[in-house]
């Protein structure tokens, strides 16, 4: 008899689900009931500007998907060696190294696109989604939840600043990512529709995510007192 | 009169809030009441008008391509603008820590109602906004200064415009899903277009 059968069988804790029901949360709240935008009111700053046209929005919303991710990343696996009284100098550090990486990327390789960005690529260091994110989540949770939660919240600001820069695509330059779909029904039907210059300039942003919020808030049945 | 002319373009016409949606967060979070939005709003001033030119020295004379000459030939070549970001919101930081500081010390009265909003506007974007648009355009130090204030200037107005729409406000009959975020949003719109009247002002 071999002293290797009689060994006790070594109990292990069943672990977690690489994407358990728990988990599945974290990257689907965020998207409808605990919209950053839209319900929790964070990250409007730097978004509108950009939303003139889709091109340089969906730049924008990878730049931001890649700063939540990889702050919650880093903050969460330091978060037990960061002192309480200097964590929002910590984090604002690390924010502007990831956004300097970004910043440098794009002026590397998509300059067009830089300079079309300008100071707003900066000024996702002052993004509230992302420090939101940090204090309440990254602070507590452990390093692969934060991605999750970081991937949830920056899709959820991902697809309402998508949304608003197509119709402010669509009204005020009468194209969708640069192609004219009003050039083309004029040219099949021989009727040109007016484009809307509110819409290019900074109102129709307001107006157009305040009608979006409408919706999805009488959609969710979210009152806020 | 160049300055001047910045303070009020800067104040009316490229309006933080209604021309570039800069400060959002903090502009519609603590807009329900008069009150606290003079305070925030002259807090955000005082902070902008400081921090705006401290900015511009930095990048005048470190982090701008060429601008460690000062410190002899053999710097000309160095260029560390890739620094920007985190010297400014480093600078930032501690310039809000600092105006803290010296407000609990000189005036506790002013400090007990501006207290929370202060640290809140390390993170406001319409701080960082400022000194990254001043790099943009290229101005000279008194510029920068008028800039700042400027810009600080038409924050403060915009917030307490909304303010006191916001407080009338609680007495009418809004529809559910506009509640609150909704409804401000389109009320900035709508304010934006009256903004939107002072283009073309020149002095």
């Amino acid at each position: 008899m071999s002293t290797e059968t009689l060994e006790q069988p070594i109990v292990k804790e069943p672990s977690e689900p690489l994407l358990s029901k728990r988990r599945k949360k974290f990257i689907t709240d965020p998207l409808n009931d605990d919209n950053p935008i839209t319900i929790q009111v964070l990250g409007i700053c730097s978004a509108l500007a950009v939303t003139v046209k889709m091109q340089p929005t969906l730049v924008m919303s990878i730049a931001v998907v890649f700063v939540i991710v990889f702050s919650n990343l880093i903050i969460s696996m330091m978060r037990n060696i960061i002192p309480g009284r200097i964590r929002i100098i910590v984090q604002l550090a690390i924010v502007a190294t990831l956004v300097t990486l970004v910043s440098e990327f794009l002026k590397a390789y998509l300059f067009d696109m830089y300079k079309v960005l300008g100071a707003f690529v900066g000024l996702i260091i002052t993004n509230c989604i992302v420090m939101g994110r940090l204090e309440a989540f990254a602070m507590a949770n452990k390093a692969y939840d934060s991605v999750l939660d970081g991937l949830g919240s920056g899709f959820g600001y991902a697809w309402i600043i998508l949304t608003v820069a197509f119709f402010r695509e669509l009204f005020g330059s009468g194209s969708v990512f640069d192609f004219p779909v009003y050039g083309t029904i004029e040219n099949l039907t021989g009727f040109a529709i007016p484009t809307n210059g509110l819409m290019v300039d900074s109102i129709g942003a307001f107006m157009v995510l305040g009608i979006i919020i409408w919706i999805q808030r009488t959609k969710n049945g979210y009152v806020e007192h | 009169m160049e300055a001047i002319n910045i303070f009020i373009k800067s104040a009316f016409i490229d309006n933080m809030v209604f021309a570039y949606f800069l400060g959002m967060c903090s502009f519609l979070a603590v807009s329900k009441k008069v009150s606290t939005a003079l305070g925030l709003g002259a807090a955000v001033i005082f902070v902008l008008t400081i921090t705006v030119p401290i900015n511009w020295l930095l990048q005048e004379y470190v982090l701008k391509e060429g601008a460690l000459a000062w410190l002899g030939s053999s710097f000309e070549t160095i260029d560390l603008s890739f620094l920007t970001f985190i010297m400014f919101i480093a600078i930032i930081a501690a310039m809000v820590q600092l105006v803290e500081m010296i407000i609990e010390k000189v005036s506790p009265s002013l400090y007990g109602s501006l207290g929370i909003f202060l640290p809140l506007i390390a993170v406001n974007c319409a701080i960082l906004g400022a000194s990254l648009f001043m790099v943009q355009r290229d101005y000279t130090i008194v510029e920068a200064t008028a800039y700042g204030s400027g810009s600080g200037f038409g924050w403060f107005l915009a917030i307490i415009a909304l303010a006191a729409i916001r407080e009338k406000l609680k007495y009418s009959n809004v529809p559910n899903g506009l509640k609150g975020l909704g409804i401000t949003m389109i009320l900035t719109g709508l304010m934006g277009i009256a903004f939107k009247s002072f283009i073309g002002i020149v002095l």
